[in-house]
């Protein structure tokens, strides 16, 4: 599914909220049956680490860790066994079988990116959120970036919720929401 | 930009630090400044004066006019013994003839009625101070005088050829108990009364004294005037040279004071070398666009030096304030506990606290903040386009030499500004590169540790520079609080044991060899135990190496010059003295035969230039008496016992004139025996050191509180360079909070990992800074301070999980924000 609209139409906001980061004036949101407004803050972290994953656009990579240690990271507070093998497996099929050991600083902004997905996918979450995944890459680069995407969320069956601006893109999605000033149009 | 700045909160480390140390700095200042004053007065009281002249002549009047343009007060003692009689009786006593106006310092505590019978707390609680000195026509007696001749208030004396009556009786001059000569019973009169006397005839044995006192800078200036025109037979002295404890205690406590004050100033530096990284990486956004939009390089740089110039002076200023506050209540609550009002303190402190505020910033602040002049303006395009650190490490080098500089000055010493800085380099340097190493070495466990301690492994490790710089702080801070700490207490305690409670109080001189077992017969009566006595010979030095010397050959040492021109105290011993320690050669033993020979007091020989092997030769009461030097001692003088500059083996000195002396402790419940003791043996001269121990003691307890209190500016200075390690990465974790938040992890996962990071830096810090601060403390205790170092084995196991567990608690606490920001406030941020 694609949400688009302009830049300010509360495309980030509604994915924030989708995911439980942020708490709405009013309304409720229920992930995997669960109303997570209902929840303290450490209910909706742990829901979302069963349920979530996240590519954001500016990568959010920790710059402490390398890329195999960033894409272990959720499945370790999942407390998920062989996540060494698993975060190495997924870095080999986004290509970056040379590049476990390097750290963000040293990767290119596409390889930084392709890391995001491995992380946002190890965890085989039911819910993919990708907010302009491509927004901070080239357009040859983030071409690339969406096909990856499109590949691993067939692979793993997950439902992919893609906020972008890019109509061209947001067809590419079998549903599309539109918003403007904050509300579906 | 710095108004913004500051109420942003931004600043709140640099200010911080920054105020710490000028408050600390300047309280000390503040308050050394004035303390010393009263120490200095309040020890004066026991000379009487500022200053005296002591001459074995009349004084001549230019003395008195000089001192009085100077705006100083002066008073007059001629001082010499004689006989007076009440009619029946005679008694040997000292005559203090006084002019108005004695004593400038102190009081003459006065009895209003005969303390016979009395303790010596209840004759104390009748004192009373005099006003004035007594009228012509009248004497006041000490109570020795009044026992010895049982006196009455207006028996009539016989003094000279005159007679004087009986006016008043003294409990208590301030200038009784200086020097070991002139304690025996004494009277005070008038000095207009002194020529009806006749006493002082042509060779009579007279000291003329000219007291003087008023403010310390003419005081000074007189001193000066004075010795450049004092003849052979006159010399100054000042309190320090009169009560060398004093001396020492006052020199010992203000380097303390003044080390606690830097190694606060140290600690700044550290905090602030932490805090600009951050201060830089915020400021990086905005120096970009300046950039982009035309300011050129030294625009950047004008713009930044100005930027802290006005926060170096805007915090010292208020730090200055502070300090001055704080040192008010300090010497409220000190004035509460002594009798000395503290005099109001210079400007100097502040002029100091500026400058230290100027340097530590303009040092440690803005040579790293100087890079981001030369930002690049990609930086608006590409936010991953950082900053070079080219100033950097020049930068920090040269804020070290200025703070070197800083060292030397305030130590107003050389070798201890020295010391202390080449310390703290050794320190930084050995921190560093073991700190690298050790981090090295914790990497290698990174893989086979859980997520919790990999994550804090890697931290450490991948933001090695940063680690680094953090364990150098938070190490130099732990070492100085620890190297203060055992400095601190070693200081005290050694003061207080010099003076343990039960210290000899009185003296007992002149005790004749045939009245031995009377004396011990008289302590048994009283049921005290018997001291043990020494024999005593006095004897002038006339010859080293067979060559004759006179005072006139050390006229370019005063101090050598005046133990020429007086007599030794010799005397003979088989087993070395308890407070002595030979220092060079070998002390004789029990040798049935004993041959000449002589051990001489280490202080003494410098002072004259007496060297092991070198014959020294005597003159007792007419023979010449001869002995090479065997041995040489240092003496524990402050211990207030009988020691002696210069001992020979028995069997070689008794064949002169000697006699006796001792000393011993007297509770105060029990001092009536005393006044026994003075009237079953008249001829003993009996000293009373209560007084001035007493005054010793209570000087220590004031200065070892100042210690205690200025300490917790160390320990408030030790607290910034945690605050600052803490907030320095406070960005970075609010950006990993979020970002571990988001993907699902629990607050307390977080907690955990970040705990093991401040628990392993603080960890290594306190490992370091003990081996910093047990070698650092080593050297300032012997060499600085001059006391006996005692090594502390219980400071490693100790100081190190005390780091660990200090910056743990501050670490999770100083993050409870990061942990609590909204996720989603950062992502937007960043976003």
């Amino acid at each position: 599914m694609a949400i688009i609209g302009a830049s300010g139409s509360g495309k980030s906001t509604l994915l924030a909220l989708l995911a439980g980061l942020d708490l709405p004036t009013s309304g409720k949101v229920y992930l995997d049956q669960v109303d997570i407004f209902l929840l303290d803050e450490d209910q909706r972290a742990a829901l979302r680490s069963k349920v979530l994953g996240f590519v954001f656009q500016s990568f959010q990579l920790l710059p402490a860790l390398t890329a195999l240690e960033n894409v272990m990271l959720p499945l370790e507070l999942a407390n998920t066994d062989q996540a060494s093998e698993k975060a190495r497996q997924l870095l080999t099929r986004v290509g970056l079988t040379l590049r476990l050991h390097h750290y963000p600083k040293q990767l290119s902004g596409g390889e930084q990116q392709r890391v995001a997905i491995a992380r946002a996918f190890v965890t085989m979450p039911k819910l993919l959120l990708a907010d302009e995944p491509t927004g901070n890459l080239d357009a040859e680069t983030g071409e690339q970036i969406i096909d990856l995407m499109f590949e691993l969320n067939r692979e793993q069956g997950t439902t992919l919720v893609l906020v972008t601006h890019d109509e061209t893109l947001s067809q590419r999605c079998s549903r599309q929401i539109r918003l403007s000033h904050g509300k579906i149009v | 930009m710095l108004r913004r700045d500051w109420r942003a909160g931004e600043l709140n480390v640099l200010i911080v630090a920054l105020m710490i140390a000028i408050t600390g700095m300047t309280t000390v200042e503040f308050f050394i400044d004035r303390v010393k004053t009263a120490l200095v007065r309040e020890s004066n009281q026991l000379l009487g004066a500022d200053l005296l002249i002591i001459s074995s002549e009349p004084i001549a009047d230019t003395f008195q006019r000089e001192a009085e343009s100077l705006g100083l007060k002066t008073a007059e003692i001629v001082k010499f013994p004689s006989m007076i009689s009440n009619g029946e009786h005679s008694l040997l006593i000292e005559i203090r003839a006084v002019t108005a106006g004695y004593p400038l310092r102190g009081s003459v505590q006065l009895y209003p009625d005969a303390p016979i019978g009395l303790s010596s707390i209840a004759a104390r609680s009748m004192w009373q101070i005099a006003s004035g000195i007594p009228q012509s026509g009248t004497i006041w007696v000490d109570e020795k005088v009044l026992h010895q001749l049982m006196l009455k208030k207006g028996d009539s004396v016989d003094v000279g050829a005159t007679q004087l009556r009986v006016s008043e009786f003294i409990a208590r001059e301030p200038d009784h108990s200086v020097g070991f000569i002139s304690m025996g019973s004494r009277i005070l009169m008038n000095a207009a009364d002194l020529e009806k006397t006749e006493l002082i005839q042509l060779g009579s044995r007279v000291s003329y004294n000219l007291q003087v006192a008023g403010d310390e800078e003419m005081v000074h200036r007189f001193r000066h005037w004075a010795q450049m025109r004092l003849s052979k037979a006159q010399r100054i002295e000042g309190i320090r040279d009169a009560r060398p404890e004093i001396k020492v205690a006052l020199e010992r406590s203000e380097k303390f004071l003044n080390l606690a004050a830097l190694a606060g100033v140290v600690m700044a530096a550290a905090a602030i070398a932490l805090a600009v990284r951050q201060f830089t990486q915020r400021h990086l956004d905005g120096c970009a666009i300046m950039r982009s939009l035309g300011a050129s390089q030294n625009q950047l740089l004008a713009l930044y030096v100005v930027y802290f110039l006005n926060l170096g002076l805007m915090t010292s200023g208020i730090g200055c304030l502070i300090g001055f506050a704080t040192q008010e209540i300090l010497s409220t609550w000190l004035t509460g506990l002594t009798e000395t009002v503290l005099p109001l303190p210079s400007f100097w402190p502040v002029i100091h606290g500026f400058a230290v505020g100027l340097v530590l910033l303009l040092g440690f602040a803005l040579p790293p903040v100087l890079n981001l002049r030369s930002v690049s303006t990609m930086r608006v395009l590409r936010r991953d386009i950082g900053l070079s650190n080219k100033h950097g490490l020049i930068g920090y080098l040269l804020g070290l030499l200025v703070l070197a500089a800083l060292f030397i000055w305030k130590a107003q010493n050389l070798s201890m500004g020295l010391y202390i800085v080449m310390g703290f380099i050794l320190a930084i340097l050995l921190f560093g590169g073991f700190g690298w190493l050790l981090i090295k070495m914790l990497a290698s466990f990174r893989q086979h540790a859980n997520n919790t301690w990999r994550y804090g492994l890697a931290r450490i490790h991948r933001r090695s520079m940063s680690s680094i710089l953090q364990i150098v702080a938070l190490g130099l801070g732990l070492m100085a609080l620890l190297v203060m700490t055992l400095i601190q207490d070693d200081l005290i305690e050694d003061w207080h044991t010099s003076l343990p409670p039960d210290a000899p109080n009185y003296f007992l001189v002149n005790i004749q060899a045939d009245q031995l077992d009377l004396l011990k017969d008289f302590f048994q009566q009283q049921g005290a135990e018997y001291p043990e006595v020494f024999p005593m010979v006095r004897g002038r030095l006339i010859k080293i190496n067979g060559k004759v010397i006179a005072p006139e050959d050390f006229a370019h040492d005063l101090h050598a010059e005046r133990h020429i021109r007086r007599e030794f105290n010799l005397s003979w011993a088989s087993q070395l003295n308890p407070d002595n320690q030979v220092t060079q050669g070998v002390w004789w033993g029990d040798a049935a035969q004993p041959k000449p020979e002589l051990s001489i007091e280490q202080g003494i020989a410098k002072i004259i230039g007496i060297k092991l092997g070198d014959e020294l030769t005597y003159d007792i009461a007419g023979s010449h008496f001869s002995a090479p030097v065997t041995s040489i001692r240092k003496v524990n003088w402050d211990s207030f016992r009988v020691n002696f500059f210069v001992v020979t083996p028995p069997g070689l000195l008794e064949q002169y004139p000697f006699s006796y002396i001792t000393s011993f402790y007297v509770p105060t419940t029990e001092s009536n025996r005393m006044h026994e003791l003075v009237r079953a043996f008249p001829n003993i001269l009996v000293v009373d050191m209560a007084t001035v121990i007493n005054q010793v003691q209570g000087m220590i307890e004031k200065v070892s509180q100042a210690v205690r209190f200025v300490f917790i500016f160390t320990v408030l200075a030790g607290f910034s360079v945690l605050y600052a390690a803490i907030t320095a990465t406070q960005d970075e974790r609010i950006y990993e909070a979020a970002i571990f938040r988001t993907l699902g992890a629990h607050r307390q996962q977080l907690q955990r990992a970040w705990a093991v990071e401040f628990a392993l830096l603080g960890g290594l810090a306190g490992l370091l800074a003990t081996a910093g601060a047990s070698m650092l403390g080593y050297v300032i205790a012997e060499h600085i301070l001059h006391f006996e170092y005692r090594f502390n084995p219980w400071i490693g196991l100790i100081a190190t999980p005390l780091g660990a567990l200090i910056v743990l608690v501050a670490g999770l606490l100083g993050t409870r924000a990061a942990l609590s920001t909204p996720p989603i406030s950062t992502l937007r941020k960043l976003a």
